[in-house]
């Protein structure tokens, strides 16, 4: 266990005002937040100029106006993701919180856990203890993460990197695949904003930490 | 591929609005950052001046200028675009561009010439008969759109590394800057311009480049997106300064490899 695990669980044990997210998680997180946003309303308006499927986003929820301008916005909100993104999994992995948070994830506790939220049953007294379906929503957000970025990757690289967007299916593939992350993480965020919106103190721990 | 391709395949409703709005450039590109206030974006960066006028144009521009680099940078001379079996060609090839088909420019064969200028030895134009007796290479590679879509052609002309040391071209040059018959331009690096695949292709499928590929010469560039592959080719200049290009010049990436 790291000193700051340490550190943590010692603030758990009757400590009223405990630091449930550390800075960096926060400040990663809203990056992250804006990130996220402008890396989905401007890849709205690239789908438009060539769509997958029968439908198109409308213009009012998309991002640059034209397909010009949604390209310079997906290729500088990227750096902020990806470089963010990177320093956000590396501490998360150096300081163990990753290990710590998301770890043990069993299967028995996350049927359990989610039979218990749909009957509005699942308690929410401890904030920095995340129950099985958090842990699972979690975890399954950031291997997300991994597969839109690296797809990405492929799509904006088909010949540098063509061992990448074969591994991806080929460069027609690798978009739906890349689509299919972003729908994964849009149907995440709905839950997500909806849960915080359900439990204030989620957000402003998300915000001043405690 | 988009269903909307078939019936105008490339032209986006959009930009063709845009380019007809031609006549008012600034306040139309500044229209386009003036509409990131959606989604979220406005949520959270109201307050800042950031959305609005030249200073996030030019912000997102300094990016795009960096990404160009970082795109120069991971261009590997020696990475050969992917290459298809015949079967695989798309049937029929989309005819691409911001103008419909039939107002594509109608080159006439007889009075073509090719224009050299720039930094090269030797500039005496090229006559079509001229550029038929060199030697071909062949390719079947797949054309990325900057729209996303993609489709898989087949490629035959000259090695453009071959042509430029025919003429007597300065390879040390920074770029080689293409005109066409419509008006439309593109500048491309000489690290491209010198790459094995690059081609100045005068045949689609094994016949006579058709008007609807961009009749009498296209340059085929599979390491570059669609629009960086010029059509109706006909000046071609070695230059150390960067000319810019039709799309480039009002916001698509200048490097654009792919």
């Amino acid at each position: 266990m790291s000193s700051v695990g340490t550190a943590e669980q010692a603030l758990t044990i009757g400590v009223p005002h405990k630091v449930i997210h550390p800075a960096w998680v926060r400040v990663t997180h809203w990056i992250n937040a804006l990130a996220m946003l402008l890396m989905i309303g401007s890849g709205w308006q690239i789908y438009d100029a060539s769509p997958l499927f029968g439908f198109e986003f409308p213009k009012q929820i998309a991002l640059g106006n034209w397909l010009g301008g949604a390209l310079l916005w997906h290729f500088a909100a990227m750096w902020l993701l990806v470089i963010n993104g990177l320093v956000y999994v590396s501490l998360g992995l150096l300081t163990g919180r990753f290990r710590r948070k998301l770890f043990p994830l069993r299967p028995s506790e996350v049927l359990r856990d989610l039979l218990a939220a749909l009957r509005g049953k699942l308690a929410h007294d401890d904030l920095s203890v995340y129950n099985a379906v958090q842990k699972l929503l979690y975890l399954g957000i950031l291997l997300t993460g991994v597969v839109i970025v690296l797809s990405g990757l492929s799509i904006w690289k088909p010949v540098q990197f063509q061992w990448l967007t074969s591994f991806f299916g080929g460069y027609n593939t690798a978009r739906y695949v890349h689509f299919a992350a972003m729908t994964a993480i849009v149907a995440f965020l709905v839950v997500h904003v909806s849960l915080a919106v359900l439990v204030p103190k989620s957000l402003r721990a998300m915000i001043i930490g405690r | 591929m988009a269903r909307q391709r078939k019936v105008l395949p490339g032209v986006d409703p959009k930009l063709l609005i845009k380019d007809a709005g031609k006549l008012l450039p600034e306040p139309s590109r500044r229209l386009f950052l003036r509409g990131a206030a959606s989604l979220g974006a406005l949520a959270v960066l109201s307050g800042c001046d950031i959305i609005d006028g030249d200073t996030s144009e030019n912000a997102l521009r300094v990016v795009s200028k960096f990404n160009g680099r970082v795109q120069a940078f991971l261009f590997n001379p020696h990475t050969l675009a992917p290459e298809y079996p015949e079967s695989m060609i798309t049937r029929p090839f989309p005819f691409n561009a911001y103008y419909s088909e039939d107002e594509a420019p109608e080159v006439d064969a007889d009075q073509y010439q090719l224009e050299i200028g720039g930094l090269v030895d030797n500039k005496k134009p090229w006559t079509l008969s001229e550029l038929y007796k060199l030697p071909e290479v062949s390719q079947i590679t797949r054309h990325v759109c900057v729209e996303g879509w993609s489709a898989i052609g087949s490629w035959q002309g000259v090695k453009l590394s071959d042509f430029l040391k025919l003429i007597g071209a300065d390879l040390s040059a920074k770029y080689v800057w293409f005109q066409c018959a419509e008006g439309y331009s593109n500048t491309i690096d000489m690290p491209t311009a010198l790459h094995p695949q690059t081609q100045l292709t005068l045949k689609f499928d094994h016949q006579i480049l058709p008007r609807a590929y961009g009749f009498p010469i296209k340059i085929r560039i599979p390491t570059k997106l669609g629009f960086k592959n010029p059509k109706y080719v006909t000046a071609m200049w070695v230059q150390n300064n960067d000319a810019g290009g039709y799309w480039e010049n009002q916001g698509y990436n200048w490097f654009s490899g792919l």
